[in-house]
C-alpha cells in the first residue's frame, strides 16, 4: 500500500477537480441529474438491460427453488461452481467502495470526494448481489436462517468453526456498515434535493429520507463524528470481510486452497476488481452526464495506479502460490497447480494471467491511464480476470484433488450464466435507479474541493 | 414441452380427474382415451414422456417427464387393468401372524434364478413386503454371498413397468377367457397328437417343471419343447459332447487349487456358482501375519474382466487366439515341456511357464474354459485337467443341470424352420425375449407372427410379447412356488414372499394349464411333485425343512469320472486370419445380463466392473486398435459384419486384446420399460446363429458423432485412471517381496505420526466401530453397491444425471491402471465412507449436520442439513453424495414397498453417505442388550460385508482386540489411504499382493 499513497500525496499538491465551479454550479449540476424531468436515453438503454436481466435472475431463483441446485453445472467433485465464484468476485467488488470512502477518508484523501457516493453505492449493490449467492446455493434455501445463532427449542447452533458461519458474521456486518455508512453520508444530499425537488411528492419522500437535516452547525459537528466512527467501523471491514472470505478456502483441505497467504492476497485482488468496477461505471457516467470536471482525468488516474499496484501484489501472489506448491514438495500440491496450467482449466488459467498480469502492465503508461477508453477497456479486462481467478481457483481445485478416481470436470449450464447475468441485472437495476433517484456525487462533499471552500480553511489555519 | 404438439399434457389430466369420482371418473378416464393426444400417446411405442429418460436434455424436463410419464401411466394403468386397486386397511393385528413381530424383518430361504441356474438366497421381508435380498449361507452356491443379479430382484418385483394385464392383441382379458381360448385351441392339437403345439422356454433345470413338461409331452406326443438361453453354456455342452460323447456339468473346488488358468472365463464374477469360486479363489491368496500361502492365477482372455483384474499374469488374447493358446498348453501339459516358439511369440513365451507350473502343481490346479469360449477350448480343458489328475481334487463332473441338454440352437432354428412352414398352431413362450435375443438371421419375430396362437408369458411386455396374440403377466420368483437346480444340482425350492402384485402367474402354474389339471396351485404342483420323490410319513416335516433352509438336502447330483473320447476333439491349429478385419466378440452385458435386466434402474445404473459405464453399451476395444482406426472414446463407429452393420460409440479399454471388440448385449432395446428403451445399441442386431461368441470379419469405420457416456469414473477420460504412483493410493507388492520385507508394500507413502495435535484423544470407552478392505480379495464384482443400494434406500438418478457426475452409489468400487495400457495391472478399491477421526467434513459444515457419534461414526443429520456442500468438497475421499435434484421416488406407489423402513429416504438438497449401515449397528446392539449379552464379533454385518463373495470386507468393533477387524487393522499389510493427511481413517485397507510367477518376470 505503500507505492499507492505516495501516488496519492502527490496528488494533493494539485486542484481535483476542473476550474471554473462555484458551490451553486456543483449543486445544480449535480441535483439536475435527479431532479431533471429529461431521462437520458443512455440510462433508459441501461436501466432497460437491467430489468431485463433481473427478470432472467427471477426466472433462475425461481427454477432454482421448485427443481434444486441440480440446474446448475455442479456436480461432484465440483460441488462448488459459479455461485460461490460470483459471490467471491461481487464481495470483492464491494470493497473499493469502502476503501475509497473509510480508508481514503481516514487518510484525508480528498480526491475520494467526488467518487465515494457511487463507489458506496456500488459497494452495498455488489453486497446485495454477493449476499444472494450464498443463500441460493444452498440445497435447502428456506432453511439458511439455520447459520445464524439464534435461540431455539432444538439446542442446536451454527457449528463455529466452519468458516462459511464466520462468513454469515462478516457478510452482514459489512452489508450492515457499508448501508450505514452510505445513508449517513447521504442525508445532507437528500435534504438539498427535498429543498430543490419541484414534485410535492418527492419532496416528501426526501424530507422524510433526510431525517430532518437542516445544515445547522450542531448537525454537521455530529455528522462529522457519525462518519470518522463509521469510517473507523469500516475501516478494518475492508480487510476483514475479504479475509474471511478465503478461510472459506484456506481452512479446507483442498489443494490449490490450503494455504497460508490466501488473506492478502484476496484482500488485494478485491480492491484491485473493485476499482477496475469504479472505473467501469465512472467513465461511461462522467461522459454521459457530462462530470469531467467533477469527476477529472486525475482521479481516473489515480483509480488506474491504485489497480496497478493491487494487479502487481496480485501477480506476486501468483508467482508465490505456484512457487510454494513446487517448492513444499508437496505431490498434491504440485499436481493442482501442474492441472490448473495445464489441465481441462488452463485456458482459463492462462486467461486470467493475460488479464490481471499482463496486460495490466499497460497502466505504467500515462497514455493509457490518462484516456477514459483505453482505461474503461482495461478495467474491463481486469473485472473478467478476476472473475477467472475465482473460478480457476475454486474449480480447478475440485475438480482434480486427491484421487483420480473421482476426478470430473465442471460445466456451466445456462442456469448458472442466467443466474450470473441475473445478479449483474440487479447490479445494474439498483446503480441506474440509484443513479437516478439520488445525486451519484456528493453536493456538499465535493463543495468543500473548491478553493473558496479552502479559503475559509487556510484562514483558519 | 410446450413446443410439441399433441403431447398429453397430464397436469390437465390430472385436473381433469381430479374432482371426478365414480362413474364420472371412469367416463372422464374414457373421454380422455378418446382425446388426440392419448392416442398419440398409445399410438407411440414409447411415449414421448420416456425420451427424457433416455435422450441428453434438460434434466429438468425429463425428471418432470419423468413424473408425468408415472402419472400418465397411473391413469393408463386404471383405464387399462379394470383390477381394483388393494384396498388399504390400517388396522392392528387381531391375530398375530406367527413369527412376526412388526418393525422386526423376517427372512425366507428362496432361489433366484439366472440361465436356469439357481442361487440361494434369503429375502428380507418388512411386514409382508420382500426388501432385500441377501445371499443364503447353508446354500453351496451362495454361501452368504450374493451377487448383483439377485439383489436387484426386489426392485424388478416392484417395477411399475412390468406387465400388469393380460391381454389378447391389444384388448384386456381375464385369465377366465385365455383359459377358454386355450381350452379350444388345445382341443384341436389333442386331436393331431399336439402336432402344432410348441413350447419355447428358457434353460429349464427345475425337476417339477421338467415333470410338467414330461406330461405333456404324454398328453401331446408330437408337440416340441424348444429352450433358448441366449447366453447359455452352450459351449460347455458342446464341450463336454466332444470331450466325453455325452453332456456333463462341470464345477470346480478351488480350496486346494495352488495354480488356476482361466481360458477366458470370468469365474470369480459370472457365472452359476462365481460366487462360490471367489471365496474359495480368495481364500486361497488371502495373506495374514506369518501365514502368506498365495494361490497363482493366470488368465488369457480379450476383455479385461473381474478375473483379469486379479490376475497374476494376464495375457490379452483375441478370443480365437484363446484356442491357440489353450492348444498350446495341451500339448506342452502333455509333453511337459512347452514350444518356445510360434508366430505369436508372446503367447508362445507363456506356454512352458504355465505347463510347468500346472505340472508342479498337479491335483492341486484347475483349467478353467471360459463360458463363452469354443467348445474345443472347454474339450481341451477337460482334457488338461484330466492330464493333471485335477478330477475328483478341483474338478468335478456330473450329470447335466438342464432337464433336456441339448443343442438349443438346433432346436430355436427347428422352431423357426417349423413357423415359417405354417406348423406352428400353438405357440407357448414362457418367459424369455426370443425376438429380441435370438440370433438375428432367424427373424423370429415374423417366424412368430406366423403361429396361430402365440402365448407369451413374461414379466415385461416386451419385444418378443410385442408379436404375440396373448400376452400373459408372469409372476415374478418372489412371488411364486417353484425350484430350480445349483451349479452342483442342489435342487433350491422358491418360494413366494407376497402376493402377485399384479395377478400374474409362474411358469409353472402357466405350463399347469395344459396338463389335465389346469388349476393346480403353483404350490401344489411343486408340493406334489416333491411328495413323489420323497413319500413317506415324515414328508410334510422333511418338505418345511427344506423350505426353511433353502435347500433339498443332498439333492446334488453325485460325481462322476466320465472317459475322455480324445479322438473327437477338433481343433484349429491356427487362428483364422484377420485379414485387415477385426475380431467381434459378444459377451453378456456385466450388469444388464442379455437384456433380461434392462429395466431395472439398479443395474444399468451399476457401474460395470472396469469400464465404469452405465446405461449404456460400447464397442470396447484395445488403446492399438483404437489408434490404429483413428478413433478416441465416445466416437462413432460403423461396425459391418456379414453384412449386417450398426453403429456403435467407442470406449476404448486399457488391456483389451487387439484388433478385436466387444460388444456387450442386452442393450438396445425398444420395448423394455421406461429404463431400458433406447438405451445403448443392440449387438444382436449382429449375432448369427453361426458366430454367437466370436467371429473374425468385423469392420469398423469411423463415422460422423460424437457420444457422451455415463462412466462414473473420471469423468470418462482413461489417463485419468492410471495410478499417479507418487499418490499412493494403491498399496502393492509381490508376496516374494513381501515375504522378504513385508514393509516394502508401503514403500515411499508417508504417515502422519500420532500424537501431533495438543488436544487429547477422544475416548471410545463402548464401541468403536471401524471397516477393514482387503484389496488382494476385492474383484470389483459390485455385488456390494447393489447391496449398499438396496439396503439405504439409495436412489436412481438417470444417465444423464450420472453423466453429470450425480450418482448416488454411497460405495464405489474405484479401478486404478498401472503400467502399460496395453495390458495394464488393475487394482479395485471399494470406497465407502472412511469415518475419518479427524473428519475434514465435520469442520466446515457450519450447522452441525455431521457429527461424530460416541462410536466414532462419522454421522449425517439429514434434517439439518441445508445443502452447502461444503463437506463434500473438504472430503479428500470424495464419498458423500449430494441430492441434486428430488431423486428419491416418493410417487410411485409400487416403488415405495421397496424402501427399507429402517433407513430415512432422503429429499431434495441434503447430503448423504455411508453410515456404516447404522440401522444394522443398532439391531444388532437392541438384540444384545435384550438378550443380556455382549455383541459378538460377526453380530454385525453391514450390507456389503454381507454380499462380498470375496470376504474383502471385515466390519467390527476395533475396542475389541479380538474381533477380526482388529486383526486386520494390525496386520502389515494394512494401511490408510492418504494417510498422509492425518485424516486417520476408521476404514482402512490391505495391500494389494500379487503372486508372479518368478520364471515369468522380467
Amino acid at each position: 500500500m505503500a507505492d499507492e499513497r505516495q501516488v496519492i500525496e502527490r496528488e494533493q499538491s494539485q486542484e481535483i477537480i476542473a476550474p471554473g465551479y462555484t458551490f451553486g454550479t456543483i449543486t445544480d449540476q449535480i441535483s439536475a441529474v435527479v431532479l431533471t424531468k429529461h431521462t437520458p436515453l443512455f440510462w433508459m438503454a441501461c436501466f432497460g438491460v437491467g430489468i431485463g436481466l433481473l427478470m432472467l435472475l427471477l426466472w433462475s431463483i425461481a427454477l432454482l427453488m421448485t427443481e434444486g441446485v441440480g440446474i446448475w453445472g455442479i456436480r461432484a467433485p465440483v460441488m462448488w461452481g459459479f455461485a460461490i465464484t460470483n459471490f467471491v468476485w461481487w464481495i470483492g467488488i464491494g470493497h473499493a467502495g469502502t476503501l475509497i470512502s473509510a480508508i481514503l477518508l481516514l487518510l484525508n484523501q480528498k480526491w475520494r470526494n467526488s467518487i465515494n457516493r457511487f463507489a458506496e453505492a456500488m459497494t452495498l449493490f455488489a453486497v446485495a448481489c454477493a449476499g444472494m449467492f450464498p443463500l441460493l446455493h444452498l440445497g435447502r434455501p428456506w432453511l439458511f436462517y439455520w447459520l445464524f445463532p439464534y435461540p431455539n427449542s432444538t439446542g442446536v447452533q451454527p457449528q463455529f468453526r466452519s468458516p462459511l458461519v464466520w462468513d454469515v458474521f462478516a457478510v452482514s456486518t459489512y452489508a450492515t456498515v457499508s448501508a450505514l455508512f452510505w445513508y449517513v453520508g447521504l442525508m445532507p444530499d437528500l435534504a438539498t434535493l427535498r429543498d430543490r425537488s419541484q414534485n410535492p411528492v418527492a419532496r416528501v419522500i426526501y424530507g422524510v429520507m433526510a431525517m430532518g437535516w437542516r445544515g445547522s452547525a450542531r448537525h454537521w459537528s455530529v455528522y462529522e463524528t457519525a462518519s470518522l466512527l463509521l469510517a473507523g467501523l469500516a475501516t478494518p471491514l475492508v480487510l476483514s470481510v475479504h479475509t474471511v472470505v478465503s478461510f472459506d478456502f484456506t481452512i479446507a483441505i483442498v489443494p490449490g486452497w490450503h494455504s497460508t497467504f490466501f488473506p492478502p492476497y484476496f484482500v488485494a485482488g478485491a480492491i484491485y476488481s473493485g476499482f477496475a468496477m469504479v472505473l467501469a461505471l465512472a467513465i461511461p457516467l462522467r461522459a454521459v452526464y457530462g462530470l469531467q470536471g467533477l469527476i477529472t482525468d486525475k482521479h481516473l488516474e489515480n483509480a488506474a495506479k491504485v489497480m496497478l499496484a493491487t494487479g502487481l501484489i496480485v501477480g506476486y501472489a501468483y508467482v508465490l502460490e505456484t512457487f510454494t506448491a513446487w517448492y513444499s514438495g508437496d505431490v498434491f500440491e504440485g499436481a493442482a497447480f501442474w492441472n490448473r496450467m495445464t489441465g481441462p482449466y488452463s485456458v482459463n488459467y492462462w486467461s486470467l494471467i493475460a488479464f490481471n498480469v499482463v496486460l495490466p502492465q499497460g497502466l505504467w503508461f500515462k497514455r493509457i491511464r490518462t484516456n477514459p477508453v483505453t482505461l474503461f477497456i482495461w478495467s474491463i479486462f481486469v473485472l473478467i480476470g478476476m472473475w477467472l481467478e475465482r473460478y480457476v481457483i475454486i474449480v480447478s481445485s475440485l475438480a482434480q484433488d486427491y484421487l483420480n478416481s473421482s476426478w470430473g470436470e465442471f460445466h456451466a449450464t445456462r442456469w448458472d450464466w442466467a443466474t450470473y447475468l441475473g445478479t449483474i441485472g440487479l447490479f445494474l437495476f439498483l446503480f441506474f435507479l440509484f443513479i437516478r433517484l439520488l445525486p451519484m456525487i456528493s453536493i456538499f462533499e465535493v463543495r468543500t474541493l473548491l478553493p473558496q471552500a479552502k479559503v475559509e480553511e487556510e484562514a483558519r489555519r | 414441452m410446450s413446443e410439441e404438439k399433441k403431447t398429453l399434457d397430464v397436469e390437465a389430466v390430472r385436473g381433469r380427474l381430479k374432482d371426478a369420482r365414480g362413474r364420472d371418473y371412469w367416463r372422464s378416464l374414457d373421454e380422455l382415451a378418446e382425446t388426440a393426444e392419448f392416442q398419440d400417446l398409445l399410438e407411440r411405442e414409447f411415449p414421448r414422456q420416456a425420451i427424457g429418460w433416455s435422450e441428453d436434455e434438460n434434466p429438468v424436463e425429463g425428471r418432470r417427464n419423468f413424473l408425468k410419464l408415472m402419472a400418465a401411466s397411473l391413469a393408463l394403468g386404471g383405464l387399462a387393468a379394470c383390477t381394483r386397486q388393494p384396498t388399504e386397511h390400517i388396522a392392528p393385528y387381531v391375530r398375530q401372524p406367527e413369527d412376526l413381530t412388526p418393525g422386526r424383518p423376517l427372512f425366507y430361504a428362496t432361489a433366484s434364478t439366472l440361465n436356469g441356474i439357481a442361487s440361494g438366497i434369503l429375502a428380507e421381508s418388512h411386514e409382508g413386503r420382500p426388501t432385500k435380498i441377501e445371499g443364503n449361507p447353508e446354500h453351496p452356491a451362495t454361501l452368504g454371498a450374493c451377487d448383483a443379479f439377485s439383489q436387484a430382484g426386489v426392485l424388478q418385483l416392484y417395477d411399475p413397468d412390468r406387465m400388469q394385464a393380460l391381454t389378447y392383441r391389444g384388448e384386456i382379458q381375464s385369465w377366465g377367457s385365455f383359459m377358454a381360448a386355450l381350452r379350444e385351441v388345445l382341443g384341436s392339437q389333442k386331436a393331431n397328437n399336439g402336432f402344432g403345439l410348441r413350447i419355447l422356454t428358457e434353460t429349464v433345470t427345475s425337476p417339477s417343471m421338467a415333470d410338467q413338461l414330461s406330461r405333456i409331452q404324454k398328453l401331446y406326443p408330437a408337440m416340441k419343447w424348444i429352450q433358448w438361453e441366449p447366453a447359455g453354456a452352450h459351449s460347455g455342452r458342446e464341450g463336454s459332447m466332444m470331450a466325453f460323447a455325452q453332456p456333463v456339468n462341470t464345477y470346480y473346488d478351488l480350496r486346494p487349487a495352488k495354480v488356476v488358468v482361466s481360458l477366458d472365463s470370468d469365474f470369480l464374477a459370472s457365472g452359476p456358482a462365481s460366487l462360490r469360486y471367489a471365496r474359495q479363489f480368495a481364500a486361497g491368496r488371502r495373506v495374514r501375519g506369518t501365514e502368506t500361502a498365495m494361490n497363482r492365477l493366470y488368465v488369457v482372455e480379450p476383455m479385461l474382466t473381474p478375473t483379469g483384474s486379479k490376475a497374476d499374469h494376464r495375457l490379452p488374447l483375441r478370443a480365437a487366439e484363446v484356442e491357440i493358446f489353450a492348444g498350446a498348453l495341451m500339448a506342452a501339459v502333455g509333453s511337459g515341456q512347452g514350444p518356445t516358439a510360434g508366430d505369436n511369440a508372446e503367447l508362445f513365451s507363456w506356454i512352458g511357464p504355465v505347463a510347468r507350473d500346472l505340472l508342479l502343481n498337479k491335483g492341486a490346479c484347475v483349467v478353467f474354459p471360459g463360458e463363452h469360449q469354443s467348445p474345443a477350448v472347454h474339450a481341451m480343458a477337460h482334457v488338461m485337467n484330466a492330464a493333471l489328475g485335477n478330477v475328483g481334487k478341483t474338478v468335478f463332473y456330473t450329470d447335466p443341470l438342464e432337464a433336456k441338454p441339448v443343442n438349443q440352437l438346433a432346436d430355436l432354428q427347428q422352431l423357426a424352420a417349423d413357423l415359417n412352414a405354417g406348423q406352428v398352431g400353438v405357440l407357448l413362450i414362457l418367459g424369455g425375449n426370443p425376438v429380441f435375443n435370438g440370433p438375428v438371421e432367424l427373424a423370429l419375430a415374423d417366424s412368430i407372427a406366423k403361429a396361430k396362437t402365440s402365448i407369451h408369458l413374461s414379466l415385461y411386455d416386451n419385444e418378443t410379447s410385442a408379436v404375440c396374440d396373448w400376452r400373459l403377466p408372469e409372476a415374478h420368483f418372489l412371488e411364486s412356488w417353484g425350484d430350480a437346480r445349483a451349479f452342483d444340482g442342489t435342487v433350491t425350492p422358491q418360494q413366494p414372499l407376497i402376493e402377485p402384485l399384479y395377478g400374474g402367474r409362474s411358469q409353472a402354474e402357466t405350463l399347469q394349464l395344459f396338463t389335465e389339471s389346469p388349476s393346480t396351485s403353483g404350490r401344489d404342483i411343486l408340493k406334489n411333485y416333491w411328495a413323489a420323490q420323497h413319500p413317506g410319513a415324515d414328508f410334510e416335516a422333511w418338505w418345511r425343512r427344506s423350505l426353511h433352509d433353502g435347500l433339498i438336502a443332498g439333492s446334488a447330483l453325485p460325481p462322476k469320472t466320465p472317459a475322455i473320447h480324445g479322438e473327437n476333439i477338433k481343433v484349429n491349429a491356427q487362428a483364422p486370419r484377420l485379414g485387415g478385419k477385426l475380431e467381434v466378440i459378444f459377451r453378456p452385458d456385466p450388469t444388464i445380463y442379455d437384456g433380461r435386466f434392462a429395466n431395472n434402474g439398479w443395474l444399468q445404473e451399476l457401474p460395470k466392473p472396469l469400464t465404469k459405464l452405465t446405461w449404456d453399451n460400447a464397442a470396447i476395444l484395445g488403446p492399438a486398435t483404437a489408434t490404429r482406426l483413428g478413433v478416441a472414446s465416445g466416437d462413432m463407429l460403423q461396425l459391418t459384419y456379414q453384412g449386417r452393420s450398426l453403429r456403435a460409440p467407442v470406449w476404448i479399454q486399457p488391456g483389451h486384446a487387439d484388433a478385436a471388440v466387444t460388444l456387450h448385449l442386452g442393450y438396445g432395446r425398444t420395448r423394455a420399460g421406461r429404463a431400458g428403451t433406447g438405451m445403448g445399441f443392440n449387438p444382436y442386431g449382429l449375432r448369427t446363429a453361426k458366430a454367437l461368441w466370436h467371429d473374425v470379419g468385423l469392420d469398423a469405420k469411423k463415422i460422423a458423432g460424437k457420444y457422451e457416456f455415463a462412466s462414473t469414473m473420471s469423468g470418462g477420460m482413461i489417463d485419468w485412471r492410471f495410478e499417479d504412483t507418487k499418490r499412493h493410493i494403491i498399496h502393492k507388492g509381490d508376496i516374494e517381496d513381501y515375504r522378504k520385507n513385508p514393509a516394502s508394500v508401503h514403500e515411499g507413502a508417508e504417515v502422519t505420526p500420532k500424537g501431533l495435535t495438543l488436544y487429547p484423544e477422544w475416548k471410545y470407552p463402548g464401541h468403536s466401530w471401524g471397516m477393514g478392505i482387503d484389496l488382494t480379495s476385492c474383484t470389483g464384482c459390485n455385488a456390494c453397491i447393489v447391496a449398499c443400494q438396496a439396503e439405504n434406500n439409495i436412489a436412481v438418478v438417470g444417465k444423464d444425471q450420472v453423466r453429470r457426475g450425480r450418482d448416488m452409489h454411497w460405495l464405489r468400487v474405484d479401478n486404478y491402471y498401472q503400467g502399460d495400457a496395453t495390458n495394464p495391472e488393475v487394482s479395485n478399491q471399494p470406497l465407502p465412507c472412511m469415518h475419518c477421526e479427524n473428519a475434514p467434513c465435520e469442520l466446515v459444515c457450519p450447522v452441525q449436520a455431521t457429527n461424530h457419534s460416541s462410536e466414532g461414526l462419522n454421522d449425517m443429520v439429514y434434517n439439518r442439513c441445508v445443502g452447502t456442500r461444503y463437506c463434500q468438497n473438504n472430503c479428500p475421499y470424495k464419498v458423500r453424495k449430494f441430492n441434486f435434484y428430488l431423486y428419491s421416488d416418493y410417487e410411485t406407489p409400487s416403488l415405495q414397498l421397496l424402501h427399507n423402513p429402517d433407513v430415512t429416504v432422503r429429499s431434495r438438497g441434503v447430503m448423504e453417505k455411508c453410515t456404516y449401515c447404522v440401522q444394522r449397528i443398532n439391531a444388532a446392539k437392541i438384540d444384545a442388550e435384550k438378550a443380556d449379552r455382549p455383541l459378538k464379533d460377526g453380530d454385525i454385518q453391514t450390507a456389503c460385508q454381507a454380499s462380498c463373495p470375496t470376504e474383502a470386507i471385515i466390519f467390527g468393533d476395533l475396542n475389541d482386540k479380538n474381533s477380526r477387524v482388529s486383526k486386520m487393522r494390525e496386520d502389515r499389510l494394512n494401511y490408510e489411504l492418504l494417510g498422509e493427511l492425518n485424516t486417520r481413517p476408521r476404514t482402512t485397507y490391505l495391500a494389494h499382493l500379487r503372486n508372479p510367477n518368478p520364471e515369468m518376470e522380467g
